[in-house]
């Protein structure tokens, strides 16, 4: 069936309103896209690692989440999925339940780029029926904005601060999405937020009813972090893809798939130009680094398109 | 009828697995507890089991594993040691939080570093303010039973509790030894099923666990799971006497042994009791009145009980497997004499280390240490009483 927003924006939510994440953020558009993928009838145990997602949505006594929801600590949500996805294999083998259920587990750059990457690894490779989503914001957000090893070259962090010697920070931003992919799990795919949402709720729809572990990598930008006018959010992230800097694409049983291609490719400082953490680029002394990002951005886009047998 | 047979410490709680049959397993290899997820995968492999066995990447991920699928509505257990054990540490605090009763076999070993596969307390020791009930066990067989007392005191409702069953590495884990088990079917009934009041995967009632929990509400909580390891108590006591009604054997909070009348009085932990005993039986011979105090559960502690069955002791001994490094004595020693304070003021303490890294204990030591005792007697004079036995220099 064609994807129908109005059809789709009426299911209900299962992560409801009144929530604490700021305006603007992309974290709570990114989890309320992927739940509305869930069939209504069919039940899920949802999960999260510690960051904002977590803190903001289920202060005690409030849980915003409609369905069953598990958080145990930072690093580990991979594992404490797992687990619940272990026992309902078994208490579905034993006979002592009947009804469906799909487990999602959502992770911010920091618990799932860094500290949690082991775990995440671990649960991906043992083939768990799980999908794991990352709702990658570039830094520490939850924190006070460090930089994770998701935050792009020279972006400024408070822990890779722009100053007089350094741009911000001085490394290139990890290519979780490969890392995965190379894992060779039924379903792998980067997404955010564009046309609609279309792009994200399809490949949710594809990654919770594929048998087998999925991951999304999904764009989600932070307003405090990222440092741009709260109403802008879908702007950056279609300027995030216009630029390919954040292709839109999948890896379906080892095959990749480039889901959108511009069809003119903008120039990267539309994308850097709205934020804050990029602004010291556009000084005089700083203007070659932005072709740094540039150049770096081509040659991935290049690779990408290889990949994906669409370089001819 | 029982089953009489001949198994280490590692396939006694590999057997106990099997017959309680729990929902979830995950586990992580380290020495000396790698055997018991070994003989459990045959298990699963063999279809002897219907349990989901989860073989994690870390322990970390075991501990992690167990809280979501216990939070599910899963009988889920563990085993590990040492490093294991530490990798665990943050998620143990959780696991208790969270009110999960699940169980975990602990073989104890030396906790890094240096590195070190041999037996002492170092690890548990380490957990023992995780929140987790800690049942401690001389042999193969206290292992056994132990761990199907376990199930029964964590999932109790005035508990929900996690419950770690400890045991000596190598000395225990690897010795075979005799053993009674009980019959498949009869250990199926002593536990009983496992049936959580509210958990994640009832569709009538979705949950949401592990909270953000502040000020307002958490120190209520934390209350509360002090008075949950309160209750265990009394449940730990009510189990082992329905278990004593299907084994004929008797568990307490400790054994004490020839203690009654003794002047002279040794307290430990786990195997060394064994060598303990022979040394308490000889010294009885002598016409001495020497008695022993075995410790099982550790979590939570018998204090009043400790003091009134020492009572009548002059001169005592506690003897730790494990420094705390406090540089006045170990952890062991620290709690007697806190449980002694204004409920048995006369008695004169000795706190010995002993057995550090896997360092034999014989009973030449225990002996010196009951001999140290009875000149402490005899003499009135204490001296130094943060003491080393079995080391050089």
């Amino acid at each position: 069936m064609a994807y129908n927003l109005k059809q789709v924006m009426n299911k209900p939510e299962r992560l409801t309103g009144g929530h604490r994440m700021c305006a603007g953020c992309g974290a709570p558009v990114t989890v309320r896209t992927v739940l509305r993928a869930l069939k209504p009838e069919d039940h899920a145990v949802c999960c999260s690692a510690t960051g904002c997602l977590e803190v903001s949505t289920f202060l005690y006594p409030y849980t915003a989440w409609k369905d069953s929801f598990i958080h145990s600590a930072f690093e580990n949500a991979g594992a404490t999925l797992s687990g619940v996805e272990a026992a309902y294999t078994a208490l579905m083998r034993k006979g002592k339940m009947n009804e469906s259920y799909k487990f999602i587990a959502f992770g911010g750059d920091g618990g799932t780029y860094d500290i949690g990457l082991q775990s995440l690894s671990g649960a991906m490779e043992r083939g768990h029926d799980m999908v794991y989503i990352c709702y990658d914001n570039e830094a520490y957000m939850n924190t006070g904005i460090q930089r994770s090893s998701g935050t792009p070259r020279y972006a400024d962090t408070t822990t890779s601060p722009q100053g007089t010697e350094m741009p911000g920070k001085m490394q290139y931003k990890k290519d979780l999405t490969g890392v995965m992919a190379a894992h060779r799990i039924p379903y792998v795919a980067q997404s955010t937020l564009t046309s609609n949402f279309k792009d994200l709720y399809e490949k949710a729809e594809k990654a919770i009813y594929t048998k087998g572990p999925a991951f999304m990598n999904v764009l989600s930008p932070c307003p405090r972090g990222w440092r741009y006018n709260t109403p802008d959010l879908m702007e950056i992230c279609k300027l995030a893809v216009e630029t390919c800097i954040w292709p839109l694409y999948e890896v379906e049983d080892g095959k990749w798939k480039l889901n959108y291609k511009p069809k003119k490719k903008l120039p990267v400082t539309e994308y850097l130009k709205p934020q804050g953490r990029f602004k010291h680029l556009f000084n005089d002394e700083n203007r070659h680094l932005i072709d740094n990002i540039q150049e770096d951005i081509d040659k991935k886009w290049e690779e990408l398109l290889k990949k994906c047998g669409e370089d001819s | 009828m029982s089953i009489r047979e001949r198994l280490s410490g590692n396939e006694a709680i590999a057997v106990a697995m099997r017959q309680i049959n729990p929902d979830v397993v995950a586990a992580f290899p380290i020495t000396p507890s790698t055997e018991i997820p070994q003989y459990f995968s045959q298990f699963v492999s063999n279809g002897q089991v219907q349990t989901e066995f989860v073989a994690v990447e870390s322990e970390h991920s075991a501990m992690s594993a167990c809280i979501g699928a216990q939070a599910a509505g899963a009988r889920t257990m563990t085993a590990t040691s040492a490093n294991g054990l530490a990798l665990m540490w943050e998620m143990l605090y959780i696991a208790s939080a969270m009110k999960l009763p699940m169980t975990l076999s602990c073989v104890n070993r030396a906790l890094s570093g240096p590195l070190n596969i041999h037996n002492d307390h170092s690890d548990s020791m380490g957990a023992r303010d995780s929140g987790w009930i800690q049942l401690y066990s001389e042999t193969n067989q206290e292992a056994y039973d132990n761990l199907l007392q376990a199930i029964r005191i964590a999932e109790h409702k005035d508990v929900q509790l996690p419950v770690m069953v400890c045991q000596d590495g190598f000395i225990t884990s690897h010795a075979v030894e005799n053993i009674e088990l009980l019959e498949d079917d009869k250990v199926k009934e002593f536990v009983g099923e496992y049936k959580p009041d509210h958990y994640l995967l009832n569709h009538k009632e979705p949950i949401a666990v592990g909270p953000l929990d502040l000020p307002a509400h958490c120190f209520e909580h934390k209350r509360e799971q002090a008075q949950s390891m309160i209750n265990a108590k009394k449940v730990i006591l009510e189990v082992a006497k329905e278990f004593e009604k299907l084994t004929g054997r008797k568990y307490e909070y400790f054994e004490k042994y020839n203690l009654d009348d003794a002047e002279i009085a040794v307290i430990i932990i786990n195997s060394s009791a064994g060598t303990a005993k022979t040394v308490v039986d000889k010294l009885r011979e002598n016409g001495i009145k020497a008695g022993l105090l075995k410790i099982r559960m550790f979590r939570p502690f018998p204090a009043d009980e400790i003091a009134e069955a020492l009572r009548n002791v002059k001169a005592l001994a506690v003897m730790d497997k494990a420094e705390s490094y406090s540089a006045m004595g170990g952890p062991v020693g620290a709690e007697v004499k806190a449980a002694l304070y204004g409920k048995a003021d006369g008695i004169k303490v000795l706190n010995y280390i002993y057995g550090l890294g896997g360092r034999d204990v014989r009973a030449d030591d225990i002996e010196e240490v009951y001999n140290s005792l009875m000149d402490i007697v005899k003499t009135g004079q204490i001296g130094e009483t943060y003491r080393y036995i079995g080391v050089r220099g």
